[in-house]
């Protein structure tokens, strides 16, 4: 168990900086997910924490000790592969022993390590094969396999779980998930997923071009995004965004098409902002009912459990998702109705959070 | 896409027919002249009927050209122009693929220039080397005063002399520099995933072990292939043998079997010589046959 400091680190390649001063602490036994698009640097951070990557600037340090020039067998890290990365002349039992092999750890000892994550990993039908006999699920689990044997201070996983298929990737997620609550073993995870993050993560940290957007628990992060990015990359489907001037009992949108009258925006009037609003959080209503925006319907996504509706807002592409047993037919006008409660403010020109003080702002009487 | 059609069958049935009957008539005809016995292997047209002497054709080539020995010494230099060329070209690509190290780009052209450069272009300077191979730093002595100041000095008079004629040594080495397999095992070496890298380095094995470990097993087919064409290669080598070996002891079979060919005037021995090319043709063959499986391998590559 090992915290991480990661402290102004910034990478290079030749000329193009690639991440941009990066600062994050890490507790001891925490599971980290760095989630981002791809090119974002996540894998990159990753590696530099790995040492599988110089570091351009900048300090890492694994539970107080400074690492940038230690190799990566000095650093206590272990590393799960997006391709597995097996030695594909070995045995599954070689694969996972051969940490120890390098080590020096005598025959015995280590074949009694090799059976204990076998039996963890219920891999010990399979220790004779070689990795070409194995399928995807299989691979994956010697993998984690080899990088449980050492007994490493610190996991790194990068994007393991993108080569399987839909249902093994879930199967094997919450595998992830249950070794960590067991070995409690401070866990980096690199995923785009936003699923897998989501579900994996104690802690969050969202990174575009770079540069951290947001850090925190999935929940603040689904609930409160700090930037339009993170709001537009966390939740799917993604979050609808409307460029709008705050008003003095409301917002006008889409250059003045369209007007929401609602008196809590709790923003200067004026203010050109980006409102963003999640699909699940929209309602629809009756095209009638008062306060409601009217658009017409473009598609209809079944779901099986809900259905997301694709609405044409005057050009502006919108969508609503929903679980009640409405199916308004592509080319219908249907009504929507957005909380003021529900809604994200976001500055348009940096894209940053803008923070609403509702208090101020009494409750209009309805 | 591939069509099957009969008739297309069995025209690609033919044009391989007739390439193999191309490729194996000369091995024939060297196979019936080596039973006919002196009078039979002179007629004009030779009988294409093989002749009852083979074997004493056989046996009289072995004890003429003193094949026994020979074989042996070509065996001993060709096994060991593959091994070194095999050692020498994984260590070399391991170099130059997996170092980054000042002058690299340099290097690697400095080998590549060696391909244009073969044995028989540098024949001459090649033999003065091997003749003396300290040659080169006894002449640096000389130009630059030193032998004649530590003449002066001690009164020792310096003669540097390490002579590798008529020796194992002379006739491999030689024939191991060129660049032909490391080429071979660059590109090799190019295909083998970086992750493969990193997750050694993360199991915290080094360089060396590394390369022992994880690319030597993987290049074992690279490794049969590229000894199997060296070892014909050098197994077949004239020009070098011919030149350095002036002592029989050394001499290697393809080289004898020219004391096989009748000379002018001589008796027209040609089923004897016949005899003796087949004995010398049959060691190659037989290392053929048991490599083939892993040359094949190794060198249409891509085994996933």
């Amino acid at each position: 168990m090992a915290s991480i400091a990661i402290r102004d680190v910034k990478k290079n390649y030749a000329k193009t900086q690639v991440v941009h001063g990066v600062d994050l602490d890490f507790a001891s036994g925490e599971f980290v997910v760095i989630l981002g698009p791809s090119g974002c640097g996540k894998s990159t951070l990753l590696r530099m924490i790995a040492g599988l990557e110089e570091i351009s600037g900048g300090t890492i340090a694994i539970d107080g000790t400074v690492v940038n020039k230690l190799e990566p067998r000095q650093r206590g890290c272990a590393m799960v592969f997006q391709n597995y990365a097996l030695y594909p002349h070995m045995s599954v039992a070689q694969n996972i022993g051969y940490s120890l092999k390098v080590a020096g750890v005598p025959a015995g000892e280590r074949n009694q390590r090799i059976q204990a994550v076998a039996r963890m990993l219920e891999l010990e039908h399979l220790l004779e094969r070689k990795p070409m006999a194995l399928s995807g699920g299989q691979r994956q689990r010697v993998a984690m396999g080899r990088a449980m044997i050492r007994e490493p201070k610190v996991f790194l996983f990068d994007e393991p779980l993108s080569n399987l298929d839909a249902k093994l990737r879930v199967q094997m997620r919450s595998e992830i998930r249950k070794l960590h609550r067991r070995l409690n073993a401070t866990s980096v995870f690199v995923t785009h997923d936003q699923v897998e993050a989501m579900t994996l993560a104690d802690r969050l940290v969202v990174m575009n071009g770079g540069r951290v957007e947001q850090v925190g628990t999935p929940g603040e992060i689904y609930t409160r995004p700090a930037s339009r990015f993170v709001a537009t990359f966390v939740g799917a489907p993604a979050m609808n965004i409307l460029e709008g001037t705050v008003e003095r009992d409301g917002l006008s949108l889409l250059g003045g098409s369209r007007r929401l009258a609602t008196a809590r925006v709790g923003l200067p009037v004026g203010t050109k902002v980006a409102m963003g609003i999640r699909p699940e959080a929209v309602r629809l209503v009756a095209p009638e009912t008062a306060g409601a925006l009217k658009a017409t319907v473009d598609l209809v996504e079944e779901l099986g459990a809900g259905r997301v509706i694709y609405v044409d807002l005057d050009g502006a592409p919108f969508s609503v998702m929903t679980s009640e047993a409405v199916h308004p037919e592509p080319g219908s006008t249907v009504g929507l109705k957005i909380s003021p409660d529900d809604m994200h403010f976001f500055s348009s020109e940096t894209g940053t959070r803008l923070d609403v003080f509702k208090a101020s702002v009494p409750e209009p009487a309805l | 896409m591939v069509e099957r059609t009969p008739i297309l069958n069995f025209f690609t049935h033919l044009i391989l027919f007739i390439g193999f009957v191309f490729c194996i008539a000369p091995f024939v005809v060297v196979a019936i002249a080596a039973s006919h016995n002196l009078k039979d292997v002179n007629d004009v047209p030779m009988s294409l009927l093989p002749g009852s002497d083979f074997w004493v054709n056989i046996k009289t080539a072995w004890t003429t050209a003193d094949l026994g020995p020979k074989l042996l010494n070509s065996f001993i230099v060709a096994a060991g122009v593959a091994a070194g060329k095999v050692i020498i070209s994984a260590l070399t690509a391991f170099a130059i693929v997996y170092f980054r190290f000042p002058g690299r780009i340099f290097i690697f052209w400095l080998i590549f220039v060696t391909l244009m450069l073969p044995l028989e272009v540098r024949i001459v300077p090649t033999y003065a080397v091997v003749a003396n191979v300290l040659a080169p730093y006894q002449a640096i002595l000389d130009a630059t005063g030193l032998s004649w100041l530590i003449e002066k000095v001690s009164g020792v008079q310096v003669s540097l002399n390490l002579g590798l004629l008529n020796s194992y040594t002379g006739l491999i080495l030689p024939l191991v520099a060129t660049a032909t397999g490391t080429f071979l095992y660059r590109q090799f070496f190019l295909t083998v995933p970086d992750e493969l890298t990193e997750a050694a380095r993360m199991d915290g094995a080094g360089p060396l072990r590394f390369f022992i470990d994880v690319l030597l097993p993987l290049s074992r087919n690279n490794m049969a292939a590229l000894g199997t064409i060296m070892f014909l290669w050098a197994w077949n080598q004239y020009l070098w043998p011919l030149l350095i070996t002036t002592d029989q002891s050394h001499a290697m079979a393809v080289t004898e079997l020219k004391s096989l060919i009748p000379n002018v005037g001589g008796t027209p021995e040609w089923h004897i010589a016949m005899a003796g090319t087949l004995i010398v043709m049959l060691p190659p063959l037989i290392v053929v046959v048991f490599m083939q499986r892993w040359l094949v391998r190794g060198l249409i590559a891509t085994e996933k």
